[in-house]
């Protein structure tokens, strides 16, 4: 039962839940007017203490798209949290003019709080750079509607593993089905946090690849996930300059990776994918966008409950 | 030399650093207990060179729980009709709240004030999780 739950971390939810709300995501895809008033007379607030376009927009198109309305703030100058409200205050608040709430914050365990507080399901759209689940529901059903399975896969991923929130999500969430293995390419001031690491189930196969290049290890991979170096997570500017670029995926990168292989981003893209990649039947990360925005549809129904 | 008596029924903690007593005496609650206690700081010792002890008469039910990260050196003995009936020493407890807390910069503990630290050990670990920004601290 979905209904007035709060989608915090990636494991949250059962891979038996998560594939109920696959289910009906990919019924709404199939026939996404039938569902035009799913939602009439209900509200979502959107509370985006940090800036987002893809993630907002994403969230209100859904709702729009089931029928209901929106309100909230896009930077946190515009509201309350500016006078020094607590994200206690601002969530119970929230709660009595709206049904569900979705909030990103730049703190790590921001919407974990605002949980605690809320009498309406809250829905974190990226808490820092710890957990970003939403991203991880849009990534997990990419790889469902491509892979038709889970089980199995060899997922590469490459680029800012430290701060890359989607990754340590993606990772969690993968590692929960069987014979998944990760293969991790970053540069060693960029691999995946210890925390992360220490939570995975025992005997999940991680390989770790520090500071080589990305085409020795491409041809091993189902799925290509790349990540963008994030300027924002950086206290030292310095340090972004000289590892943004640190890996590009380009067409003679791809030339060795296998036919069914799909390149996944979750956007934005600065420099790690050439744009020549584009026009690849392999780069899935435009189409992954417009997923998202279904599994966040359904993922609402759910947690409203009226699916 | 200052000579405090012995207790008859309760719990003497010893081994205590030097200079902790005290810091544990708060934070067990005995300042507004209403036990007759006794806290003695720099007691010579062979072992530590100096430590602290903390005698509690005529109770045992004192909650311990956190003494293995505030004094993991330290033990605890039961005492009845004077003499030591058990003696041993602290675990590291499961979960400690505002014990510990979280040195991440972009925690959100760093901002919430009314937010408690929470800490869960990992299991078979000296090392504890922070429960909202699963950093990892090592005690």
């Amino acid at each position: 039962m979905l209904k007035g739950r709060h989608l915090i971390e990636p494991h949250d939810f059962t891979p038996a839940e998560m594939e109920e709300i696959f289910r009906l995501a990919e019924t709404m895809a199939a026939s996404m007017g039938d569902f035009f008033s799913l939602c009439r007379g209900m509200i979502m607030a959107t509370l985006f203490y940090e800036p987002s376009t893809r993630t907002r927009f994403s969230f209100e198109a859904a709702m729009y798209r089931l029928g209901g309305q929106v309100i909230g703030f896009a930077e946190p100058n515009s509201s309350s949290v500016a006078k020094g409200e607590s994200i206690a205050d601002t969530i119970r608040t929230v709660a009595c003019y709206a049904d569900i709430a979705v909030m990103r914050h730049p703190k790590e365990g921001s919407a974990l709080v605002a949980a605690g507080y809320s009498p309406i399901p809250v829905i974190n759209a990226g808490d820092g750079g710890h957990h970003h689940p939403t991203q991880t529901l849009t990534d997990l059903f990419t790889i469902r509607h491509y892979k038709q399975r889970f089980e199995g896969l060899t997922v590469g991923l490459c680029g800012d593993l430290k701060f890359g929130r989607t990754v340590h999500s993606l990772i969690q969430a993968m590692a929960r089905y069987p014979g998944v293995r990760f293969v991790c390419v970053s540069p060693g001031e960029l691999t995946v946090p210890d925390y992360i690491m220490a939570g995975l189930p025992a005997g999940c196969a991680v390989e770790c690849v520090v500071d080589q290049p990305l085409e020795q290890h491409i041809g091993k991979m189902d799925i290509l996930y790349m990540t963008r170096v994030q300027r924002e997570r950086f206290f030292n500017e310095a340090d972004y300059l000289r590892l943004k670029d640190c890996y590009i995926l380009d067409r003679r990168v791809l030339s060795r990776a296998r036919e069914d292989l799909i390149v996944m981003h979750p956007l934005p893209r600065v420099n790690e994918i050439a744009y020549g990649v584009d026009d690849d039947r392999r780069a899935v990360y435009f189409p992954q966008a417009r997923l998202g925005m279904i599994a966040r549809m359904a993922l609402i129904a759910k947690l409203l409950g009226v699916s | 030399m200052i000579t405090v008596a012995s207790i008859q029924n309760g719990l003497v903690i010893d081994h205590i650093p030097a200079g902790k007593g005290l810091k544990i005496f708060y934070h067990l609650g005995l300042d507004s207990a209403n036990l007759q206690t006794a806290l003695i700081m720099n007691v010579p010792s062979n072992k530590m060179g100096s430590k602290d002890m903390i005698k509690i008469e005529n109770s045992d039910d004192v909650n311990l729980d956190d003494l293995g990260i505030l004094a993991p050196q330290a033990t605890v003995s039961v005492i009845r009709r004077g003499k030591t009936v058990k003696k041993f020493s602290l675990t590291l407890p499961e979960r400690v709240v505002n014990l510990l807390f979280c040195k991440n910069p972009r925690c959100v503990t760093t901002v919430e004030q009314q937010v408690d630290h929470v800490f869960v050990r990992l299991p078979g670990s000296s090392s504890y999780r922070c429960k909202y920004c699963d950093h990892l601290l090592a005690v």
